[in-house]
């Protein structure tokens, strides 16, 4: 991305990483997507309490910097592998919000033609391999990706997100191993929300940090405030370009927390009302950008309220071009299990 | 003195059964994801945790392999573990340790281990989850010697086959049909047992034998309902184990009323209906066969998340009536 101009950059010579990386309009444009994902959710959630979706699915509301950061640096062809917990990471690497609801809906101009739904979301075209429904199972395809990079010479970077509780799969180290003794250029990125469903990383995990483990696999170990965004971009532009030189992969791990259940069928038995609480009002990702952005002049009260309005409405429109779309056809239930063959 | 009888579901037939395996034997203990505090995904364990306490109903981390490998190698030293997968479709991260290990472990040293595991395995779509969490595998493991698999289609099956399957000395796996674990159904109270490798005969009829497992008997049997007022005569068999399976059950069923048709929801081919249909083929019931046998499985596909096409893969009660009219009818 274009870095902002040299006069603009000097003025911003004290300030976080992406207030000198980047232009005022780019970082409005952040803005712009961290509310699209929450206001996305906030919709997919809604029309799944009216009984317009089926299933479950698991929302990011709370972890929207994370996704935008890690993907702030990626160019359009650098690819990701994402999760269960994936629509941020969807809407971050530059998918429309209506074909994300028209999956969600079952349609068949859904990216995954109503096949996949949710938890399977995906924008190939714009280098989202996929979430996944398996914990841990994108890893080491993002390993496998990487190795294409680097065998076919494409130049690309590829990003495996991931949450605390993919850590102790058997996959996570496989992967991490491999990626690490062929030099790949992969970018490992734990979202640790605190729990793997009910299960706190402290009952979990036999390490404090998830990125201790890459000590292990003689890699950089990068701890983030997931709910700051210039900390994730930070040190996802230096993963990246180590990654661009040739120099191998990086574990970042991106502190944050979930605000709603794990999915939709959660007590919410395992943590506290307070804890929830104190996230939500005292580090909410999107507030905490959004005061940044105001203290540093980059954003005023009227446009913030234009970048609400605007999602508003794509929203709006995304929910009825879902509604809209035909649904697939009975028949067609075969389709897609092979490629098929002229 | 009998019992009292109640409702339970599904799902709390098999937690009382775990409480009172846990009563019963202190070397009984609960592992899995998400059991304790959680519940369970499917609310199995429930509240469990609250009344044995955390080193018995066991949270582990998100790790397959390792958790059903620790389950085994509990269960060769002198534990009863109760492992619970959180959804069937991911034995297939641990099948190392199910198929390599818990099934070959007694044979490969000579009968000097026992390995007296219980696995149980949320199976089947229905819940818009998508092709990776709604899977029927039991044939997969179905095909291990070494392994016993059940399938309880009922409350009561779920409780007295659980009770059984934690007596056993032998590696047992039980699928449970996510969609019921809500269906509610009579079940005594205190122990009781049902026993593995025996079939039921959950309805008895002379035109036509209906072999299903699992979800697809309660259906049957609404298909049997229905076809009742059409003057057809269905026996509905609930085969409930299928390693090892009671043959003898379904041959006798088959020379009773010459018609076989086979009803799953795990994917047709290769799977439960081939071998109940070829056991059948070998035996003494293929003289009596009056028509070809017919199998009625899921599609040739993953489970689709689209609900329209969800159902569409697997099959339902008019499949199975339209099926057994035609069967009965000739018409194939
Ligand atoms: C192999 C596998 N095991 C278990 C699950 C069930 N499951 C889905 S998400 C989840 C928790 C994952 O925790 P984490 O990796 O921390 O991601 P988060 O949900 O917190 O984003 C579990 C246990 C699964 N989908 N796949
Ligand atoms: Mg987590």
């Amino acid at each position: 991305m274009a870095t902002a101009s040299k006069a603009a950059a000097d003025s911003r010579a004290n300030l976080p990483f992406v207030y000198r990386q980047y232009s005022a309009e780019q970082l409005r444009e952040v803005l712009h997507k961290m509310y699209l994902i929450r206001r996305f959710e906030e919709g997919a959630e809604e029309s799944y309490m009216r009984g317009l979706i089926h299933g479950t699915m698991h929302l990011s509301i709370g972890q929207e910097a994370s996704a935008m950061g890690i993907c702030m640096p990626l160019a359009e062809d650098d690819q990701i592998t994402s999760t269960h917990r994936g629509h941020g990471h969807c809407i971050a690497k530059g998918a429309e919000v209506k074909r994300m609801f028209a999956e969600f809906f079952g349609k068949t101009t859904g990216y995954c033609k109503g096949r996949g739904g949710s938890m399977h979301i995906a924008d190939v075209a714009k280098g989202n391999l996929g979430a996944n429904g398996i914990v841990g199972g994108g890893i080491p395809i993002a390993v496998g990706a990487a190795l294409s990079s680097k065998m076919m010479k494409t130049g690309k970077v590829v990003v495996s997100f991931f949450g605390d509780g993919a850590n102790n799969e058997g996959a996570f180290h496989e992967a991490l191993n491999m990626a690490a003794v062929w030099k790949l250029p992969v970018i490992f990125v734990c979202e640790n929300n605190g729990y793997g469903m009910s299960t706190s990383t402290a009952r979990s995990t036999a390490v404090k940090n998830i990125a201790d483990r890459a000590a292990a696999y003689s890699m950089p170990g990068v701890i983030v405030n997931g709910n700051i965004f210039s900390e994730v971009a930070e040190a996802s532009h230096k993963a990246v370009e180590r990654a661009r030189n040739g120099e191998g992969p990086t574990l970042i791990e991106s502190k944050t927390y979930r605000h709603r259940g794990h999915s939709k069928s959660d007590r919410n038995r395992y943590r506290t009302k307070e804890e929830i609480e104190d996230w939500m009002s005292n580090r909410d990702p999107i507030t905490l950008f959004e005061s940044e952005l105001r203290e540093f002049g980059f954003i005023d009260d009227r446009g913030i309220e234009a970048i609400r309005e605007a999602v508003a409405k794509e929203i709006a429109d995304g929910i009825e071009f879902a509604k809209a779309s035909p649904s697939p056809d009975v028949s067609e239930t075969g389709n897609y299990v092979y490629t098929e063959q002229a | 003195m009998d019992a009292m009888v109640r409702e339970l579901s599904y799902a709390q037939a098999i937690q009382e059964a775990m409480a009172i395996a846990m009563d019963m034997d202190e070397r009984v203990f609960l592992m899995g994801e998400d059991i304790g505090v959680y519940g369970g995904a499917f609310q199995v364990t429930g509240d469990l945790v609250d009344r044995y306490g955390a080193d018995r109903v066991l949270d582990t981390p998100i790790s397959e392999l390792g958790g059903a490998g620790v389950a085994v190698g509990a269960a060769v030293t002198g534990m009863r573990p109760i492992f619970e997968f959180q959804f069937s479709d991911f034995a297939t991260l641990a099948m190392e340790q199910i198929v390599n290990q818990a099934a070959k472990m007694r044979f490969m040293l000579g009968g000097e281990v026992s390995v007296p595991v219980v696995m149980r395995f949320p199976a089947g779509s229905g819940t818009g989850a998508a092709a990776q969490h709604s899977q029927s595998l039991e044939a997969w493991l179905g095909h291990v010697p070494g392994l016993k698999v059940i399938q309880p289609a009922t409350p009561y099956d779920a409780k007295g086959m659980l009770l059984a399957a934690v007596a056993d000395p032998d590696p047992v796996m039980i699928f449970e049909h996510k969609l019921l674990y809500k269906a509610k159904g009579p079940v005594p109270e205190g122990y009781y047992t049902v026993p593995i490798g025996k079939a039921d005969i959950r309805r008895e009829g002379r035109d036509l034998t209906i072999v299903a497992t699992s979800i697809m008997v309660q259906k049957a049997l609404d298909a049997a309902a229905t076809l009742e007022a059409e003057g057809i005569d269905v026996e509905v068999v609930d085969l409930r184990t299928i390693r090892p399976m009671d043959k003898q059950t379904v041959i006798d069923s088959v020379k009773k009323t010459s018609r076989l048709m086979c009803v799953y929801e795990a994917v047709k081919t290769l799977g439960i209906g081939a071998e109940v249909s070829a056991m059948i083929a070998e035996s003494e019931a293929f003289d009596y066969l009056d028509a070809p046998i017919v199998r009625l499985g899921g599609a040739e596909t993953p489970i689709p998340y689209n609900p329209e096409l969800e159902k569409a893969t697997v099959p339902q009660v008019p499949d199975i009536i339209a099926a057994a009219r035609d069967l009965v009818k000739g018409v194939r």
